[in-house]
């Protein structure tokens, strides 16, 4: 049975292309949320303001306009930090689309997980840490042992809500040329067998599936972030 | 820089203006369409009746679990493959990219907004119907008088976040071919060449409207939860 007429190899690449990016881009995300969380909370003036101008700017734009805008950018500030090296080779150099979204769409959550980050790490109780140094741990120690475990709880639910938004953004990717996500051999199928619903469809059941199947993921993270608690 | 910048203005100055009025005439068309979906939606979310809750539930889990962008590709290629649609009275609108963006951003804004109303409707203190049905008030008029307006109250600081993620979603019509803010900006970009330029001005006049709309929020937010601010002594 072929249900999507001989496309449900490509389908399945697809797909497995979409949440790779997704993937990537979550892992950016997380680490410039914490990287913007601790700017916001550091007692460093530059770094908060820093921190400030990264949010309000992003969270201001769309995120296609985003996407666009740093796909263009980001090739434009390689070339220019490589043309010493590149000096000899007229090559242009190109950042290949699959990287380009992965930076674009992580670089655009980022911002919001700083916001859910900043929340769960103020909403560790300040004892906690106090405690911490009080017994002789080290300031490290009391990062990864003490705080970060009980933050997590507080930012599981954000993290979870700005994941789903992240993954339905990685349809934009082939808006910049990516061709064999799963959005891509959509639109290369309806271009081919004229059946644009059929493949539409499909790509919406792809995305419901991706999201069913983070959100079993997301229950079972939540419940262990609890763990020891009620 | 400075010069490609003055370029891109002068060159494409309107059609930003243009594009500008276009993404809020989309934005707030859509939000209202939206807006009047959102609510029986919202009811039917939480409803005793099966029948009600069960299509309401599955509406909103599609809409909210799949990119706008297939929503979007799905009304305006998808319809057009089946000739029911291509014969009926509704095809030369639904031909033109226009009322296939409104159609896909007003039906995914009704989504979003019937999950954000309908959490604020559960959450209502159960004394404010009770109180309305000891008054004599029918279901209708309960829940237009004291159960929607309540919710709304309570749900406008998400409901606000939805409408800048809505604003910010309809740059979406460009890629069929709408020239709203992000699609003056790409035919900008295409004409001068000056990528980041273009695409600049655009985000500067994002930015300012997404100010613009947040405060207005707060606003209304200061105007409507009035009352449980604590008096002033």
């Amino acid at each position: 049975m072929q249900p999507l007429l001989g496309y449900e190899a490509r389908f399945a690449a697809g797909l497995a292309i979409t949440a790779a990016v997704a993937l990537c881009a979550l892992a950016l995300a997380l680490s410039l949320g914490l990287a913007g969380a601790g700017a916001k909370l550091s007692p460093n003036r530059w770094a908060r303001v820093a921190a400030e101008v990264y949010t309000t700017a992003v969270r201001g734009i769309p995120e296609l306009l985003f996407i666009l805008l740093f796909y263009h950018e980001a090739q434009k500030l390689l070339n220019f930090v490589l043309s010493d090296a590149a000096a000899q080779s007229t090559e242009v150099l190109q950042i290949p689309p699959f990287w380009a979204g992965v930076l674009g769409i992580g670089f655009f959550y980022g911002a919001y997980m700083t916001e859910t980050f900043r929340g769960a790490f103020l909403a560790v109780p300040r004892g906690q840490s106090e405690a911490g140094l009080a017994v002789g741990l080290s300031r490290r120690t009391v990062f990864w042992r003490v705080i970060f475990p009980q933050m997590l709880r507080h930012a599981l639910p954000g993290i979870r809500n700005n994941w789903l938004v992240l993954l339905k953004a990685t349809a934009l990717v082939s808006v910049i040329g990516l061709s064999d996500d799963m959005m891509a051999v959509a639109n290369q199928a309806k271009a081919k067998t004229q059946l644009p619903f059929l493949f539409y469809c499909a790509a919406a059941a792809g995305y419901l599936f991706l999201t069913a199947i983070s959100g079993a993921a997301f229950n079972r993270l939540e419940k262990y972030a609890r763990r020891g608690i009620a | 820089m400075i010069e490609n910048f003055a370029v891109v203005l002068q060159k494409y100055g309107t059609l930003y203006l243009q594009g500008l009025a276009l993404t809020l005439e989309l934005t707030a068309l859509s939000l209202a369409a939206g807006f009047i979906l959102a609510w029986p939606l919202a009811a039917a979310l939480h409803s005793r009746r099966r029948t009600a809750r069960i299509p309401a539930r599955g509406f909103v889990y599609v809409m909210t679990g799949t990119p706008l962008l297939v929503q979007l590709f799905l009304v305006y290629f998808g319809l057009g493959q089946f000739a029911a649609v291509r014969e009926s009275a509704l095809w030369p609108l639904l031909r033109e990219p226009y009322w296939c963006a409104l159609l896909a951003f007003s039906l995914n804004t009704a989504a979003y907004s019937a999950e954000i109303f309908g959490g604020a409707l559960k959450n209502a203190p159960p004394g404010e119907a009770e109180a309305a049905k000891s008054f004599g008030m029918g279901g209708m008029q309960i829940f237009t008088r004291i159960a929607a307006p309540s919710a709304f109250r309570r749900a406008l600081p998400a409901y606000g976040n939805e409408m800048i993620f809505l604003m910010h979603g309809t740059s979406l019509a460009s890629v069929v071919t709408i020239l709203d803010l992000t699609g003056a900006a790409r035919v900008a970009a295409r004409g001068t060449f000056a990528f980041g330029e273009s695409y600049f001005v655009a985000v500067a006049l994002y930015m300012a409207t997404t100010a613009l709309l947040a405060a207005a929020v707060k606003l209304a937010e200061r105007r409507m939860l009035a009352h449980l601010r604590p008096a002033a002594v």
